[in-house]
């Protein structure tokens, strides 16, 4: 019994390693293929350089880029590809509306300030959903605390859309997968 | 190459027209908070816009025939055009948090203008 709890945890070890060594290899390649794009010089001491600096850097900060293990992560990267074709849609969107409220002779504005709690509790998952909110029509991020967003709205609508709707915070939850 | 000519300006005068209702707003509009509205959006895709149009014009006038250095050019711009995605609305949440901490009253319908 307790061998096989050791046996259990050894494995887990293991997992947590190639994990790791995982995030340095994904760190290193996109690293390095920046510093490519970014020279445009392939001689050997430019890419040998770049693959000196590429190393250097996986090693120190694999872990900010890459978190968790392999198969989530690029099913989330997928999800989020879909995701940022929407908001691209939805900067559209704002602008036009910035622009309406701005040209109008009367400024249909209403300014108020809003509160609501999120599910998310990712860094990743939240700082997406409050550049999402300062980029989509009519609302600012102003605080995040513990899950808990504080919003500037322009009008009464586009606040509604945050707090009836939320519209936002489920296609943010199904992206990261935080219900 | 006329037909290049053609999108490149749309894509130009787009990105102008955007900054310029930015810049309208941040005329009009009553308070600190309002005008952010204005600047933080309209901003992010008028250079966006402009970025793109140059990018365009980049790509299908001077990267034929050119060496490897210049071709790369418009990955450049388009690492730009990500950067300004993820940095204009970051700075302006900084602004706005930064407002709110000291004390900035938001402006509410009726009030007088600041």
């Amino acid at each position: 019994m307790r061998g096989c709890e050791e046996g259990k945890g050894k494995e887990e070890k293991m997992n947590a390693k190639s994990g790791k060594g995982f995030g340095i290899l994904v760190t290193f390649c996109a690293m390095f293929l920046f510093w490519l794009l970014l020279s445009g010089i392939f001689d050997a001491l430019h890419v040998g350089a770049g693959i000196i600096c590429s190393a250097i850097i996986a090693l120190i900060s694999h872990d900010l880029l890459v978190k968790e293990k392999g198969d989530k992560m690029l099913s989330k990267s997928f999800r989020f590809v879909i995701y940022l074709g929407w908001e691209l849609w939805q900067i559209v969107l704002a602008n036009f509306d910035v622009a309406y409220r701005v040209l109008h002779p009367k400024m249909p504005i209403d300014p108020l300030i809003i509160e609501f709690d999120t599910s998310l509790r990712s860094d990743f998952a939240l700082v997406t959903l409050a550049n999402s909110i300062t980029l989509t029509p009519g609302t600012i991020t102003i605080d995040i605390k513990d899950g808990k967003f504080l919003v500037h709205a322009i009008a009464k609508k586009p606040a509604d859309a945050l707090l009836v709707d939320k519209t936002m915070q489920n296609k943010v939850a199904d992206v990261f997968m935080e219900w | 190459m006329v037909l290049i000519d053609a999108i490149v300006i749309i894509f130009l005068a787009a990105g102008i027209i955007f900054m310029f209702t930015g810049v309208i707003g941040l005329l009009r509009l009553p308070d600190f908070y309002t005008r952010l509205h204005a600047t933080g959006k309209c901003d992010t895709l008028g250079e966006v816009l402009i970025i793109a149009g140059l990018l365009l014009y980049h790509l299908f006038v001077y990267s034929p025939g050119a060496e490897l250095s210049v071709k790369l050019v418009p990955v450049k711009l388009l690492f730009l055009i990500i950067f300004i995605f993820l940095a204009n609305p970051t700075a302006t949440h900084a602004i706005m948090k930064a407002a709110y901490k000291t004390g900035v009253k938001p402006w509410k319908k009726g009030d007088a203008r600041m």
